[in-house]
């Protein structure tokens, strides 16, 4: 038994995590407090918990994922549930009407929590309206990815004791990016300063009213920056639709020690991950053991999602009924 | 000789400018005569009444952008369901688009239509035919044809014809037969988004449509008809920036007209919410400032005509997230209640609005309707502008229920609709 075992409840009031959007400061800071108490379960030699025993996980990916699946896969066998995995390609799936219908399918079976990764913005929130399970947005399309801003905040807050008042630099693909819309929600909320850098062609219509400072001069966006935070570009917007090509962009956009050095001396670098290595991020940077923390991001992943399930798991119905 | 006296009616003719407490004679599907004087001697032998008490008695409204799924897929609307929720909106005359499986581009199709309409619809039904053979945007239908045959206009429908070549041919080939050409005006280069460009959107993480995708082919079809000549119009117009493009090209002496559905003159962008598909409309709803200026060139005519844009869509089509979702909404039977809140706003005056479903679009098709004057059909609407009503999408008469009203409570309730002196729908 672990200190979060023992927890009968924890202010989170909510039935599904669908973004980070409508969180408040308290909400995010008791998920934070309990992630902290799964990284240290997570460091023991005995990782399993019980918050979860007898319940039903679903993993249920419409986009192929490595990292998040095996991550929420992970924590939900930590917590003792029972856990399965549904990868549904999206050629698969004749579209929407099995999208609805596999959840409809699915919630028969009765699960308790069902995670869902979806390339449309939107789809997790309809298949939530479908469901009588609580629900966990593991990204949907350029939408939110709430559980990858929360284990940036893990990180940033163990790593700088804090989230306030800091200045985070998030570059890259904004405009289709899940992980910055969530990010920039999450640190707006927490009262850090948010700096997106990115060209104008991979920047959202309206973004400089997200509650960021704008840039196109990376040079300049990490200039005094505590936490710079990559994102990833796909290679096929590189060949001259969104940017002229990968060479280019890294020559401008990319993450090297030269850019770097604008920032803080002591700045962290951050990336959700999977890397394009010479595209948006020098090879040697991300391997740096002194400023980055991507590995880190991983570690904090798993913490943060038990803590997730695990807030969840204690709003479900009959739970803890005497 | 069938004869129907409406008594005690408000008379309301928006082509006169006529709006006086009186009676009107129906005689053999034709209006007879009508006026406040009419029946003061007394009221002769043989004609049925119907009291008006007072309530407000106009032409029967002409809805020129009509979607229905005859043939092809009637599982969505038929001519006959359409027909039956355009009586329930005070739509006397609908016209329907070519986008149909097989497309409305030959005269045999266009025989179908009106062949299908006369048997099973309770209203006039026309077809638009198609502009290009298939849709497809490359050939010319035969125009000169398939007018004579009974199509009142062409367009693709739901599709931009994107060839500026075939477009200045196609203007100038129909300025011959003076027919009218209708663009769905949207470069589908700049189109591939599924909502208004706005913040929003960017908060959504939904791809946009900027109003330039709009601009840029009415400005660009502008310039081809100075060059034939003709007459263009614009099937639905969705942002400021365009009713400023078209009142300039007025005052250039273009004849360029323009239409604007109900829902643009009554929604907005946000009522997309959290993912709503009913709301997701082609062209997209936008900010409330362009919603507002549409109603503005409403009112001062820079706007000619409003249509529902009815586009009768399954669940199975809109149940989606919404980028995948189907495009379109339904709207004959709000048609008119929607747009009165306009009116009881005192944003748009009510002659106006009316024009801009009655006699406007029947000169603009050539219809012999939409108006009140002696020796025209009957086609009438009865209609108490004050009474509230809710709507509630199962109680619609389409076979599709994707209304955006639903719930939703609206001023206006049509208590009578008469096509050609037959009662198609009374209000229980």
């Amino acid at each position: 038994m672990t200190n979060a075992d023992t927890q009968t409840s924890i202010p989170f009031p909510h039935r599904h995590l669908l973004g980070i959007e409508g969180l408040s400061a308290g909400d995010i800071t008791s998920l934070l407090d309990l992630a902290d108490t799964y990284v240290l379960q997570n460091r023991q030699v005995n990782k399993k918990g019980t918050a979860l025993r007898g319940r039903t996980q679903i993993n249920l990916f419409f986009e192929a994922s490595t990292r998040t699946q095996s991550s929420f896969e992970l924590a939900g066998k930590r917590l003792g549930a029972d856990v399965m995995n549904m990868s549904v390609s999206s050629s698969s799936i004749k579209k929407g009407e099995t999208l609805v219908d596999t959840a409809m399918t699915l919630n028969a079976m009765h699960p308790d929590l069902i995670i869902i990764r979806h390339g449309d913005s939107g789809a997790v929130e309809l298949l939530a309206q479908k469901v009588s399970c609580s629900v966990i947005n593991a990204g949907d399309g350029s939408h939110e990815h709430p559980t990858q801003a929360l284990l940036d905040a893990l990180t940033i807050r163990r790593r700088r004791g804090k989230l306030e008042g800091l200045t985070v630099a998030i570059c890259g693909d904004i405009l289709h990016s899940r992980v910055a819309r969530s990010n920039i929600a999450l640190l707006n909320i927490m009262g850090a300063r948010v700096r997106v850098v990115a060209p104008p062609t991979l920047l959202p219509k309206g973004i400089e009213r997200f509650g960021v400072e704008v840039f196109h001069d990376m040079r300049k966006g990490l200039e005094g920056c505590d936490i710079v935070m990559m994102l990833r570009l796909q290679l096929e917007r590189m060949s001259g639709s969104y940017v002229p090509s990968q060479r280019e962009y890294f020559h401008y956009y990319g993450l090297d020690y030269e850019k770097l050095s604008f920032a803080k001396p002591d700045a962290l670098i951050m990336h959700p991950g999977p890397m394009n290595r010479g595209v948006e991020i020098d090879s040697a940077v991300a391997d740096d053991i002194n400023r980055s923390v991507i590995r880190e991001q991983v570690e904090m992943g798993v913490a943060v999602r038990m803590a997730v399930l695990d807030a969840l798991a204690r709003n479900l119905p009959n739970e803890r009924s005497l | 000789m069938s004869r129907t006296g409406f008594i005690n009616a408000r008379l309301v003719d928006p082509a006169s400018g006529l709006d006086t407490l009186g009676n009107l004679l129906v005689e053999d599907g034709k209006i007879a005569d009508l006026g406040p004087t009419l029946f003061n001697d007394s009221i002769p032998d043989g004609v049925e009444i119907v009291d008006c008490r007072g309530q407000m008695l106009c032409p029967g409204l002409i809805d020129m952008r009509v979607f229905t799924g005859e043939p092809g897929a009637e599982h969505r609307e038929t001519l006959r369901t359409a027909s039956l929720a355009a009586a329930a909106g005070g739509v006397t005359t609908l016209i329907v688009m070519p986008n149909t499986h097989p497309v409305i581009d030959d005269v045999a199709l266009v025989d179908f239509i009106e062949r299908r309409a006369r048997d099973t619809a309770v209203v006039n039904i026309h077809p638009m035919a198609a502009l290009t053979k298939g849709l497809g945007g490359t050939e010319m239908t035969e125009i000169g044809l398939l007018k004579e045959a009974g199509a009142v206009a062409f367009t693709d429908g739901d599709r931009s014809l994107n060839d500026a070549q075939i477009m200045r041919r196609a203007l100038s080939y129909a300025a011959h037969f003076d027919a009218l050409i209708v663009q769905h005006a949207e470069v589908p280069e700049l189109a591939h988004g599924v909502m208004n460009e706005s913040e929003f959107a960017s908060r959504l993480g939904l791809a946009g449509i900027p109003a330039a995708a709009e601009t840029i082919m009415i400005e660009r079809d502008l310039r081809l008809l100075e060059l034939t000549g003709g007459r263009y119009h614009v099937s639905q117009i969705s942002c400021a920036a365009s009713v400023e493009i078209i009142a300039r090209a007025r005052r250039r002496g273009l004849k360029v007209t323009c239409g604007v559905s109900a829902a643009h003159l009554t929604l907005n962008e946000n009522d997309v919410q959290s993912y709503r598909t009913f709301f997701k409309l082609s062209p997209p709803l936008r900010a409330e400032d362009d919603r507002r200026a549409l109603v503005a060139g409403l009112a001062d005519g820079t706007i000619d005509v409003v249509v529902s844009s009815h586009d009768p869509q399954d669940t199975e089509v809109k149940r989606h997230p919404f980028a995948q979702a189907a495009f379109g909404a339904i709207g004959l039977e709000t048609l008119l209640a929607s747009c009165l809140s306009l009116v009881h706003n005192g944003d748009l005056p009510l002659m106006r609005l009316l024009s801009a479903m009655t006699h406007v679009p029947a000169d603009l098709l050539s219809l012999n309707t939409g108006r009140i004057a002696a020796g025209l059909p009957a086609d009438l609407a009865l209609i108490d502008i004050g009474a509230s009503w809710i709507v509630k999408a199962d109680a619609l008469h389409s076979i599709s229920k994707n209304t955006p009203y639903d719930d939703r409570r609206l001023q206006g309730q049509i208590l009578r609709t008469i096509v050609g002196g037959r009662t198609v729908y009374t209000r229980e």
